[in-house]
């Protein structure tokens, strides 16, 4: 078989072809390359909302018109600098915040529901998106997302700054009967939320795993043995449903956002 | 190319033979899921207020039994059959590929049990838990391992070009799985990952865009190289250009994720990257397009009698589309207007309808008549099912381009007061019709899968019945 001798290619190419492992080497390296250039820097450019555990965001720094530097502690809550000490302290505009116990606890079933199928929690910065949703979104807002909430398609609306727009009631109303509210709503009922009770072991030990995460662990300062300690009552005799809405209202008011910052650079 | 044919081996073909079966089972099972939730959209109470059926949790049943269930057979029975008859050899553990192919219906039972129950990571096509994740990982790595072992036992000089993006898929899946399903439980069914916001979401569509790029579109690449030379009994048109194909295609796909986080929260110059990236790749893809497509030339007429061929061609058309279809999306201003919208639903089908699933069918039927050793029960049933499953997925795909096309145009509409025309449930009534005929398509083209299930269980039902004749024969 002389023809098996011949090289239709590069010398290189042939001597991979005939080699399992030379080929098997290259080829994992090619692979990574994209990978690794795309994804490491967001771990530590400016931007990403990579925080640094005391309060610092890799050189992040958002700029107002007078190109002076917004202190990070305006857009992310830091409690050692707030007026406002503690999650229940906390009000909208104190910057972003991780989720308080019922909150979280909702974010679970709005996972296990599918929610982010249809709902997206990314505004992008287009004019329409302004008008119809609010400011566009920021990096620094699903910075406690551990398995983040972007989504990808928007059969129903963004759901990023839902906090506050409607009433619970009307929510209520909404995810048990959708159609009673919105007739052309082609989303599923969720009535059987208001027959479940919230999960109180399971979010409390959420909350612990949350402190513990590698990257953008919720500071033990935030989620302190105090707060943890008065999750259980918070919790108890709640429903899937008193958890889905509180998650809701907590979505997208955490920061004051001011005219004429480009939030983006 | 191997030219010359060596001594007859005796090829591990049992569990290949299964792998096929399933995937025509899974082919059907995916594909009708998939119609379910497509009609849940256009007629919401069809979920009878069961929480297991809702669209939320029915949809990723959807997408794991197209992807895992049908094209993970389709792939793994395409790798052994490939890779023992390009290299000679049998397998280096056919008790290893019995292992993986037991594995990955565990895993694929496990799916349709968990899913519904709402027993989900929360990851976009990854969506299976943590403990499932890891069954898949030792799986898939039994496949991997058993794979590439078996490519170094070859008793040829070369390895042939299908077994090459066979492994670029197995090393690029086992990164993407390790990486992106990093996670810490809370509960056996529950886990958060590490990777939180910008971070996260980047690395999940690293994952999400190298599924597509490895396994749905490298590993069903390996099956052009091998089947469409096969079926036309011609030469693979350009052996350089499928050299530059798989090397362009290995180191550059892997950037292409990011375009799918234009104007998030992501910083700009990675989905500019993302986007930049994806437009060059039009050139590989292309090339590799033409490279199937070619390597017909002076043999075009086979087109009109032999139907499986149809499939391997039509698949090329299909992917030479797509694969046009998605570096335009990922142009930031077109993004800007098809993000979010149906669009993507439709460029997704355009690939798995028509790329993924024709150039599966045209295996398949090439694979049933070679491993059961005879024709078709019925060649005429072949044809009808190429017609049928092309008129479902166009159906599918135009209903999908237009109601996505007009969703982001309704969104970002304003009237002559500067204020936006359209509330958003006005968005919603007006994708109806398109949901309506979309559900249609998908109707049209899971039922050619039935078509399919009945023409192989008949040819080897057919098959099984001339060998024990034969047998009987033999005895006497």
């Amino acid at each position: 078989m002389s023809d098996h001798d011949k090289i239709y290619s590069t010398k290189l190419q042939d001597k991979i072809e005939r080699n399992t492992l030379l080929m098997f080497v290259l080829t994992a390296i090619a692979v990574s390359v994209g990978g690794i250039v795309e994804i490491v820097p967001l771990f530590y450019l400016p931007n990403t909302a990579m925080s640094g555990g005391d309060g610092t965001f890799n050189g992040t720094s958002h700029k107002d018109l007078q190109g002076n530097a917004i202190h990070m502690d305006k857009i992310v809550w830091n409690p050692a600098t707030s007026a406002h000490k503690t999650l229940d302290e906390w009000v909208p505009g104190d910057g972003v915040r991780p989720y308080k116990a019922l909150e979280l606890a909702g974010r679970s079933v709005y996972i296990r529901e599918g929610c982010f199928l249809c709902h997206s929690q990314m505004i992008r910065p287009f004019r329409d998106e302004k008008d119809r949703y609010g400011h566009y979104s920021i990096a620094e807002e699903s910075m406690y997302d551990h398995t983040y909430q972007w989504g990808s398609k928007r059969t129903g609306p963004d759901l990023a700054r839902v906090g506050g727009k409607y009433s619970d009631e009307w929510h209520r109303k909404h995810l048990k009967y959708p159609r009673d509210v919105v007739p052309e709503s082609v989303m599923p009922n969720y009535f059987f939320l208001d027959n479940a009770a919230v999960n109180v072991d399971k979010t409390i030990h959420t909350m612990n795993v949350m402190t513990k995460m590698p990257f953008n662990p919720v500071p033990r300062t935030i989620y302190t043995d105090a707060y943890l300690g008065g999750a259980k009552a918070e919790l108890e005799n709640k429903t899937e449903m008193d958890a889905v809405i509180a998650f809701l209202q907590s979505l997208g008011n955490h920061v004051k956002f001011e005219e004429g910052v480009n939030y983006r650079d | 190319m191997e030219a010359t044919q060596a001594t007859p081996v005796k090829y591990d073909m049992d569990v290949v033979r299964w792998f096929t079966i399933m995937a025509v089972v899974y082919a059907v099972v995916g594909t009708l899921v998939g119609v379910y939730v497509a009609a849940e959209l256009a007629w919401p109470f069809l979920n009878f207020d069961i929480a297991e059926l809702s669209f939320g949790r029915l949809r990723p049943l959807h997408t794991n039994a197209v992807i895992f269930a049908f094209g993970g057979c389709v792939l793994m029975a395409t790798g052994f059959y490939m890779v023992q008859r390009t290299g000679q050899t049998k397998l280096w553990s056919n008790a290893m590929a019995w292992f993986t192919f037991w594995g990955w219906n565990l895993i694929i039972v496990l799916a349709v049990i968990t899913l519904p129950l709402g027993l989900t990571s929360g990851k976009e096509y990854a969506e299976l838990v943590w403990p499932i994740d890891i069954m898949i990982a030792v799986v898939w790595l039994s496949f991997g391992l058993n794979h590439i072992l078996t490519t170094a036992i070859r008793k040829t000089s070369h390895i042939y070009v299908s077994n090459w993006f066979t492994m670029g898929m197995i090393v690029m899946i086992t990164y993407l799985h390790v990486v992106n399903s990093m996670a810490i439980p809370v509960s056996m069914t529950e886990a958060f990952s590490i990777y939180s916001g910008v971070q996260d979401a980047m690395i999940q569509w690293w994952w999400g865009h190298n599924a597509v790029g490895f396994y749905l579109t490298g590993g069903f690449l390996g099956i052009m190289y091998y089947f469409i030379p096969k079926q036309s009994g011609r030469p693979v048109f350009s052996y350089r250009l499928s050299v530059l194909h798989f090397w362009t295609l290995s180191f550059g796909y892997v950037w292409l994720g990011a375009h799918h986080l234009q104007y998030t929260a992501l910083p700009d110059w990675t989905g500019s990257l993302g986007a930049a990236i994806s437009l060059a790749m039009i050139i590989p893809s292309w090339g590799g397009a033409m490279n199937g497509m070619m390597t017909l030339s002076g043999a075009w007429d086979k087109l009109r009698t032999d139907y499986i061929l149809r499939f391997l061609v039509t698949a090329m058309a299909f992917y030479a589309m797509s694969t046009f279809d998605g570096p335009v999306m990922s142009i930031k201003s077109v993004n800007a207007l098809s993000h979010y919208t149906d669009w993507t639903v439709g460029h997704v089908h355009a690939g798995a309808l028509g790329w993924m699933a024709m150039i599966s069918f045209g295996a398949i039927y090439h694979m049933v008549k070679k491993l059961w050793n005879t024709e078709m029960y019925s060649e005429r049933l072949v044809n009808v099912h190429f017609w049928v499953s092309l008129i479902g997925a166009v159906t599918y795909i135009v209903a999908m381009w237009v109601s996505g096309i007009m969703q982001g145009l309704m969104w970002r509409d304003y009237d002559e007061f500067g204020s936006l025309t359209y509330t958003f449930i006005e968005s919603v009534s007006a994708m109806h019709p398109y949901y309506v005929m979309r559900t249609v398509g998908g109707a049209i083209f899971n039922l050619c899968t039935w078509i399919m299930l009945y023409n192989v269980v008949m040819t080897v039902r057919q098959a099984s019945a001339v060998r024990s004749v034969n047998a009987v024969a033999a005895k006497a």
